[in-house]
C-alpha cells in the first residue's frame, strides 16, 4: 500500500510521473519494449509495429476529439495524406527518412487545418458529416489525380534507410516505430500540462466561457485540427514505410471508424486512453482469430464456420466495454489502480 | 414573449417621462472605467434592451438591480461582446471596443462570471483557475510540445502566483486538486471568481454572485468583493438581486426595468424612488426589496 506523496515544490507537483512506484513501473515498461524483439517472432513484431502505428494515430485523434471535443471520421484520409507525402518524397526527391515523416506530418497538418474550417460553424454530428465528405474528396483526389498518386495501382516504396541500415524487416522498423510512438505520446502528455491543452479542453466543456478568458475558437479549433493530423500524417508515413505500397484502398473510411472506436473504448480524452484504445482495436481481432486457429485441431471447418462469428464477438466486445464503463479503457485501468494503492487496507 | 408585451403601455409610460432626459444627462465622463451609452438590443421582435447607459467609475462597485427578465444577463452580455446590439456603443477605458470580440475584450482586462456557474466540468479547481492566465502566458504549440524548459518554466511561476494571490486569498487551498464537478454550489461560485482575478481583470463583472448561496457564503462572497476592489483596486460592475449585499457593498445603483433604465445613483437613492418600488411591485418582488431592506437596517 502506498500513501499520499508529499510534494516539496510546485514544478514536482505538476510532474507527468511523480511517485517513485510509477518511475519504477515506467523504467519496467521501458526494459519490456527493449526485450520483446529479441523474444517475439516476425509475427508478433508486425503486431507491435502496427499497435505503435495505431496509437500515434489514435493519440492525435483523441486531440481533437477526445480533449478538444470535434468529432472528426476523417483520421484514416489524412494518414492516407502522409502515406502518399513519404511515398512521393521517397520514389521521386530521395529524401532522408526522418525529414519524409516531418514533411508528411506538416502537409497533413495543413490538409486537417483547411478541413477543420467548417469547426467554427458546425459541431457534433454535423462537423463529422464535414469531415466525412473531405475524406470522400481526399480519396477521389487519390484515385484520380494519376500522374501524382498512380492512381487505383497507387505507388510503391523503397525500404527506408536510416544511418545506412535497410529498414525492410519488422525487426528493422520496430526500432524506429517504438521510440516515435514514446515520443509523440509523451508530447501529447506534455501538451495537456500547458495552456496550449488547457484551451482544448476548455473549448471542449464550454466553449462560451472559454472566449470570455480570451481564448480565440477557431484559432484553437484550427490548432487542434492541424496537431491531430500531423500525428495521422506521420502515422501514415509509418504505415507508408510499414507496407510499401500505397493504394487509394489502403485507407477506407472503416479505417476512420476503426480510429474513433478505438479513442471512445479506450477513454476520451486521457493519454492512457489512447494507448490501450489502440491496443484494443488492433490486437483483440487477432486474438479472436487465435482462439479461432486453436479451435480448429477439434472443429475441421473452425475458421470457415467461427470467422463471422468472430467479427460479432469483437463488436459485442466493444459494446459490453462501453456498457461496463461508459468513460473507457482508461477509466477502468484506473480503478483497478486504485484498488491496489489502497489494498490491503481497503477493497 | 407575452409577458413582455403585457407590458407595453407601462413601457412607453416610463420612456417618456424617464428614458429620454436621463440618457441625455449620462454622457461618459473622464474617469469612467466603463461606459455604455444608446445600447438598444432586438431578440426578434423583443426588445431587450433600449437605448441603455451608465458609466461606471473606475474603482467602485456599481450594482444592476432590476426585476427577472429586466435584461440584466442580456446587459453583460453585449458588454463582453457575445450579443451585438443594434445600436450604442460601449467604451472600455475610453476606447470603443463595440466592435471587438469577447477574447479581444477579455484580453484587454474585462473578466466575468456567470449567473449559472460557467467551469470547466472536466477540469481540476486548479486547472480552471489556471486558464485565467490563459491571455497572459507565452507558451506556444511547440514549447507545450516539448515542455522542459520554457514552457515548464512559465507552468511554475504561474502555480505560484496563482497560489499566492488567487487561492490563499479565496481561502480555496482545500480544495485545489478537486474537479469541479464534486464541489458544491457556493465553492463553484468562489472558483470562477478565482479565475476570473487569476486574469488580473481591470474591470470584473460579476453575474449574480452570491445567488443561491447560503448567509455565511454570502457574507465571505461580500467580504472578498471588497477585498477585491480595495485591495487589487479592481472595477466591479455587478447584477445582484440580494438587496443587503447591494445595500451594504455597492457605491452605485442602476435600475433597469424591461431594457430601460428607470434610476441610478447612490444604494439609499435609488431604493427609495418611486420608479423602482412601482417597478419591483410590477414584478412582485415588492414584499421581498422591502424586507431586505428593512433587514440591512437592522443589521
Ligand atoms: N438569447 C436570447 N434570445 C431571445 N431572447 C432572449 C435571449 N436572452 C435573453 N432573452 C430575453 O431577454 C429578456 C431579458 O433577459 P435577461 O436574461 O437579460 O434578464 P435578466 O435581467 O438577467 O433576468 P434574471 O434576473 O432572471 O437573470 C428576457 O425577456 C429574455 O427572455
Ligand atoms: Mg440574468
Amino acid at each position: 500500500m502506498r500513501i499520499g506523496a508529499l510534494k516539496d515544490s510546485y514544478g514536482a507537483d505538476q510532474a507527468l510521473f511523480d511517485t517513485a512506484v510509477q518511475r519504477l513501473w515506467l523504467a519496467l515498461g521501458a526494459v519490456a519494449l527493449l526485450a520483446f524483439p529479441f523474444a517475439a517472432n516476425d509475427y508478433w513484431l508486425y503486431l507491435a509495429c502496427l499497435v505503435g502505428i495505431h496509437i500515434v494515430s489514435t493519440t492525435g485523434l483523441n486531440i481533437l476529439t477526445g480533449y478538444t471535443g470535434l468529432v472528426s471520421l476523417g483520421q484514416a484520409a489524412f494518414m492516407g495524406v502522409g502515406a502518399y507525402v513519404v511515398a512521393l518524397a521517397e520514389t521521386k526527391l530521395g529524401t532522408p527518412f526522418l525529414l519524409n515523416l516531418l514533411a508528411a506530418g506538416l502537409v497533413t497538418a495543413m490538409v486537417g487545418m483547411v478541413v477543420g474550417v467548417p469547426s467554427l460553424r458546425v459541431k457534433g454530428l454535423y462537423l463529422a458529416i464535414a469531415t466525412i465528405a473531405a475524406s470522400f474528396i481526399l480519396h477521389f483526389v487519390f484515385q484520380n489525380w494519376t500522374t501524382v498518386t498512380g492512381g487505383t495501382r497507387g505507388l510503391s516504396i523503397p525500404p527506408a534507410q536510416l544511418f545506412g541500415l535497410e529498414l525492410a524487416r519488422p525487426f528493422a522498423l520496430y526500432w524506429v516505430i517504438t521510440p516515435l510512438t514514446c515520443i509523440m505520446v509523451l508530447a501529447a502528455a506534455n501538451l495537456f500540462r500547458t495552456r496550449i491543452g488547457r484551451a482544448f479542453i476548455a473549448i471542449r466543456d464550454r466553449d462560451i466561457s472559454a472566449e470570455v478568458l480570451g481564448i480565440p475558437l477557431l484559432r484553437y479549433k484550427l490548432m487542434s485540427f492541424g496537431l491531430s493530423s500531423f500525428y495521422a500524417g506521420v502515422a501514415g508515413g509509418l504505415w507508408a514505410y510499414f507496407f510499401r505500397v500505397v493504394t487509394p484502398e489502403s485507407f477506407p473510411f472503416v479505417y476512420s471508424i476503426f480510429f474513433l472506436a478505438a479513442v471512445i473504448v479506450g477513454g476520451m480524452g486521457t493519454i492512457l486512453g489512447g494507448i490501450l484504445g489502440a491496443v484494443f482495436m488492433t490486437l483483440v481481432p487477432e486474438a479472436l482469430k487465435l482462439v479461432v486457429g486453436l479451435l480448429s485441431p477439434w472443429m475441421p471447418n473452425a475458421v470457415a464456420l467461427l470467422s463471422p462469428v468472430r467479427t460479432i464477438v469483437f463488436g459485442a466486445l466493444i459494446i459490453g466495454f462501453l456498457i461496463l464503463e461508459p468513460h473507457g479503457l482508461a477509466e477502468i485501468w484506473r480503478r483497478i489502480r486504485r484498488f491496489f494503492h489502497l489494498w490491503p487496507f481497503k477493497t | 414573449m407575452p409577458k413582455a408585451r403585457g407590458f407595453d403601455g407601462e413601457e412607453n409610460e416610463d420612456e417618456d417621462r424617464v428614458g429620454r432626459p436621463q440618457v441625455a444627462a449620462m454622457t461618459s465622463t473622464g474617469d469612467a472605467a466603463l461606459s455604455v451609452s444608446g445600447l438598444t438590443l432586438n431578440f426578434g421582435g423583443l426588445r431587450a434592451l433600449s437605448d441603455v447607459g451608465f458609466d461606471v467609475a473606475e474603482g467602485s462597485i456599481t450594482a444592476i438591480i432590476g426585476p427577472n427578465g429586466a435584461g440584466k444577463t442580456s446587459l453583460f452580455n453585449c458588454i463582453s461582446g457575445f450579443y451585438r446590439p443594434q445600436a450604442g456603443a460601449i467604451r472600455f477605458e475610453g476606447r470603443d471596443i463595440s466592435r471587438l470580440h469577447p477574447p479581444e475584450r477579455a484580453r484587454l482586462g474585462l473578466a466575468r462570471t456567470f449567473q449559472n456557474i460557467a467551469l470547466f466540468r472536466g477540469m481540476t479547481v486548479l486547472d480552471n483557475i489556471k486558464l485565467g492566465r490563459h491571455v497572459h502566458m507565452r507558451t506556444n504549440l511547440l514549447d507545450g510540445l516539448i515542455y522542459w524548459g520554457r514552457a515548464q518554466r512559465e507552468e511554475i511561476e504561474v502555480r505560484a502566483e496563482i497560489e499566492e494571490r488567487v487561492i490563499d486569498f479565496l481561502e480555496i487551498n482545500h480544495i485545489r486538486n478537486h474537479p469541479v464537478a464534486s464541489l458544491a454550489y457556493g465553492l463553484r461560485k468562489r472558483v470562477e471568481l478565482a479565475r476570473a482575478l487569476a486574469m488580473r481583470p481591470k474591470i470584473l463583472m460579476l453575474d449574480e454572485p452570491v445567488a443561491g448561496m447560503n448567509r455565511e457564503e454570502t457574507e465571505d462572497m461580500a467580504r472578498f468583493i471588497l477585498d477585491v476592489k480595495e485591495e487589487w483596486g479592481v472595477t466591479i460592475l455587478m447584477v445582484e438581486h440580494d438587496m443587503g449585499l447591494v445595500m451594504d457593498i455597492s457605491d452605485h445603483v442602476v435600475v433597469l426595468n424591461f431594457g430601460q433604465v428607470i434610476a441610478r445613483g447612490a444604494p439609499a437613492e435609488v431604493t427609495a424612488d418611486e420608479q423602482v418600488i412601482r417597478a419591483y411591485l410590477g414584478a412582485g418582488d415588492i414584499g421581498q426589496l422591502k424586507a431586505r431592506i428593512a433587514g440591512t437596517e437592522a443589521a
